[in-house]
């Protein structure tokens, strides 16, 4: 692809603008949750948070991987269909009423509920109850848990949690015929 | 052929079918390993999920509505039409060509089943199917995927059986096997769902059952589907030294379930919106109806009554989410009046269903019940049926003498509506009350059943049983059968000559059971088919082989339509008349089969049972 060679990398602006920015985010938001590798992946490149270029011009720079679109596609016609998610999304809230939002809220809360329920199997990472103290000892998961505020000395770690985590333990996305087009979010819908 | 592996339960039902499995090899007693089928289907164009519930819908698509590729399966897929979810799904918005309800169809004697006539209201181009068709490709949509699941245990070598309404008479049982078997089903049984219910409990409790009932028990089984109810009496006896199950009675085809209950209350809100100057076209009507559903089961599952209300939303059909969406509330009241007490009110025992006469026109749909009533059909069931226990064998708790109705002792739940505990208290409250008016103890629940996939499991636990690993339920027909005979005597202008009922097959015939009468004989004429009306009693227990009924009261006897048999002119002449007997056996499979034999020779004919009255 054209980002592992440099002179690409050159054409493009090192700043990516808003919109490149929010097409990511959910490009990224959806692969994360779609498949535990690259959800591993970029848990990895947070906690590297190294500036890439600058520290290691010279070694060699593990490729990242493209996530292939399909299950994120897949995942936005569910939302769309049982949730109505892009619907909603793309409307422009300012013209309507509080209770017009609500309304319309209940119909993509239930419906991202049952989403969720029937094609992930979601599970906290941590069994404790919020605000229980835990000890976390040397060589714990750091791509399930994420160590906050006066992150100081060597294992093990005491601490409260604050927020249990989530992780899907199983994602069960329809199988799909060879020729379907997953690029169509929502059919076109014409009545005769 | 090889020894089955599996003992494979399939409940064939109005609105979901599902499959469920018990390992024979694996099991032994009372510990079984067994398991449900995740059902591979279409949910969209294109998409396959499995799920355990298959919906019992069919969708047949326009040749230009879909792509190619958007009905393929993991198997080798039919090209024309497609069931399951993405039927129902489908379907909704296109109500044209959808069939739903084929098997309140296979049960309408008023209906030619074999006639390609569903869906009912299809423009002409549709190719429509038969309620037999329909059938059958659910239940080959089954056996695909099991043996998809399971290629090393071909679903042809398994023990299969197949639940059935224990109300449905011997045509729709026949056509039940007959679209069985044109799915590729083989070694298969038929099973009453509401036994099948009772199975489950069995196997659910892991052997406790014996502790859980007593000698003298007489279990009430209601079942209470998406678009039937189904009542079963079943007698608890003790025969030397261990406990013997006995279904003794079973209720009438009523076509009432929680369909009815969601399509109530879509009327009811729609009313209210309507009130408001809002009127909804039929795809919000649909979605309306799903949004009840939601609210109804928030509002009857709030024991404490602590919810006064559930917002209903009917999303808009464009993409215009916001300002289109219509919203109102459904009230705990209104749920209240229209479901508990509108399906389940509080009556008297006394209290029967109303039924009105039929205009000629209702033959057209399907007759659903009249009454929605449910307590009432069920008040019905057991004041028809208070005498059942009274001839029973070695049954020790007979009824108190001045019963006016049978007592049951226990009742078991069955079916998605009783997911709401508030209905099944409101039917067993209504039913302690009946008997504490007369003086009885009250009812108990047997709990523990999976309302929605009992009777799946019920019946591939059955096969095992079968195999002489538990307690069955015994039995036998649930029903006399009588023929009608005109009376000899002098023609009166004006008069139809009486007519008198003449019983061919007597209650309580068990499987492998034979009846020949040789009392009565009838003359067939060689190529013309003869006509008889038929008629079944889940009453008379008493009538012998050959009883001939000048009299009866009305609700002894149900007519079941018309049977016929057709000689065959080999080696006849046209016209020419054969004297036969009438032999009735109850099969292995669970079906009654009546033959016409020739009293010279050894010739033979099946009796058809399903005949279109009208031609």
């Amino acid at each position: 692809m054209s980002n592992t060679t440099p002179g690409n990398r050159d054409k493009r602006s090192p700043q990516p603008s808003l919109l490149q920015r929010i097409r990511l985010a959910f490009s990224a938001f959806f692969s994360i949750l779609s498949s535990p590798t690259v959800a591993a992946r970029v848990d990895r490149l947070h906690r590297d948070d190294v500036p890439a270029p600058a520290a290691a011009p010279v070694a060699p720079v593990a490729p990242l991987r493209q996530a292939a679109p399909d299950a994120a596609l897949q995942l936005l016609a569910l939302l769309q269909r049982d949730a109505r998610l892009i619907d909603f999304t793309q409307e422009d809230l300012a013209s309507y009423a509080d209770a017009d939002i609500g309304a319309a809220a209940r119909i993509v809360h239930e419906g991202c509920r049952k989403v969720l329920r029937e094609h992930f199997t979601i599970t906290p990472v941590r069994p404790e109850a919020e605000g229980s103290r835990i000890s976390l000892d040397a060589g714990f998961d750091a791509g399930a848990v994420r160590l906050t505020g006066n992150v100081v000395g060597s294992a093990p770690f005491k601490g409260s949690i604050s927020h249990r985590g989530w992780r899907a333990t199983e994602v069960r996305l329809p199988k799909l015929a060879a020729s379907h087009d997953v690029t169509v979010l929502a059919q076109a819908e014409v009545e005769l | 052929m090889s020894t089955p592996r599996y003992a494979i339960g399939v409940d064939l039902g109005t609105t979901h079918c599902a499959l469920a499995w018990v390992d024979l090899e694996a099991s032994d007693g009372d510990a079984t390993r067994h398991g449900v089928l995740q059902v591979p289907q279409l949910t969209g164009s294109g998409q396959v999920e499995a799920s355990t519930l298959l919906p019992s819908f069919l969708y047949l698509p326009h040749a230009d509505e879909l792509a190619p590729g958007d009905l393929d399966l993991p198997w080798p897929s039919p090209h024309d039409y497609a069931v399951g979810e993405m039927a129902r799904a489908r379907g909704a918005t296109t109500p044209i060509r959808l069939v739903s309800s084929a098997k309140s169809w296979l049960c309408h004697a008023g209906a030619d089943r074999r006639a390609a006539m569903l869906p009912s209201d299809a423009p002409p181009e549709v190719q429509r199917v038969s309620p037999l068709e329909a059938s059958t490709r659910y239940l080959s949509h089954l056996r695909c995927a099991w043996d998809h699941t399971y290629p090393e245990a071909p679903f042809a070598q398994q023990d299969v059986t197949v639940t059935i309404p224990a109300s449905f008479d011997p045509a729709a049982r026949e056509l039940t096997v007959e679209a069985a078997k044109a799915a590729g089903y083989q070694n298969l049984t038929l099973l009453e769902e509401p036994q099948a219910a009772l199975y489950n409990w069995i196997q659910h409790s892991g052997g406790k059952w014996r502790r859980d009932v007593q000698p003298g028990d007489v279990i009430l089984v209601i079942d209470v589907g998406g678009g039937t109810s189904d009542f079963s009496l079943i007698a608890v006896l003790e025969h030397e030294g261990t406990l013997e199950l006995h279904r003794i009675a079973v209720g009438e085809h009523i076509l009432l379930g929680g369909d009815n209950m969601d399509l109530t209350l879509a009327h009811l809100v729609a009313r209210k919106l309507a009130a408001a100057g809002t009127t909804l076209d039929p795809w919000q009507m649909r979605a309306l109806g799903y949004a009840c559903r939601g609210a109804k089961e928030s509002l009857l599952a709030d024991d404490h009554g602590e919810l006064a209300a559930q917002p209903i939303v009917v999303p808009s059909r464009g993409s215009k989410l916001i300002g289109g969406a219509i919203r109102t509330e459904l009230t705990a009241d209104e749920v209240r009046t229209t479901i508990v007490e509108g399906f389940f009110p509080d009556v008297p025992v006394s209290n029967r269903p109303a039924s009105r006469v039929r205009g000629g026109l209702t033959q057209i749909g399907l007759p659903y019940a009249q009454d929605a009533g449910v307590t009432r059909h069920l008040a019905a069931l057991l004041g028809r049926q208070v005498d059942a226990t009274a001839e029973l064998a070695g049954f020790v708790r007979a009824n108190a003498p001045d019963a006016t109705f049978l007592h049951p002792s226990a009742v078991l739940f069955n079916g998605g509506v009783f997911k709401s505990t508030l209905l099944a208290e409101r039917t067993l409250g209504t039913l302690n009350g009946w008997l504490a008016a007369e003086g009885a103890a009250p009812a108990r629940v047997l709990a523990g059943a999976d309302l929605d996939l009992a009777v799946a499991r019920g019946a591939a636990y059955y096969g095992y049983v079968r195999r002489g690993h538990g307690v069955r339920i015994r039995g036998g027909t649930a029903r006399a059968y009588y023929v009608a005979i005109e009376s000899a005597m002098p023609a009166i202008p004006g008069m139809e000559p009486p007519m008198q009922a003449l019983c061919v097959a007597p209650f309580g015939m068990e499987e492998g059971a034979e009846a020949e009468l040789a009392s009565q004989q009838f003359g067939l004429v060689v190529g013309e088919p003869i006509q008889l009306r038929f008629f079944g009693s889940s009453v008379r227990r008493q009538d012998p082989l050959g009883t001939l009924l000048d009299y009866w009261q009305a609700d002894e006897l149900q007519e079941l339509g018309e049977i016929r048999a057709t000689l065959p002119p080999e080696g006849r002449r046209d016209g020419d008349v054969v004297q036969v007997r009438l032999r009735a056996v109850a099969t292995d499979t669970g079906t009654l089969e009546l033959t016409a034999v020739a009293i010279d020779g050894d010739g033979h004919w099946k009796i058809e049972f399903d005949v279109r009255t009208n031609g």
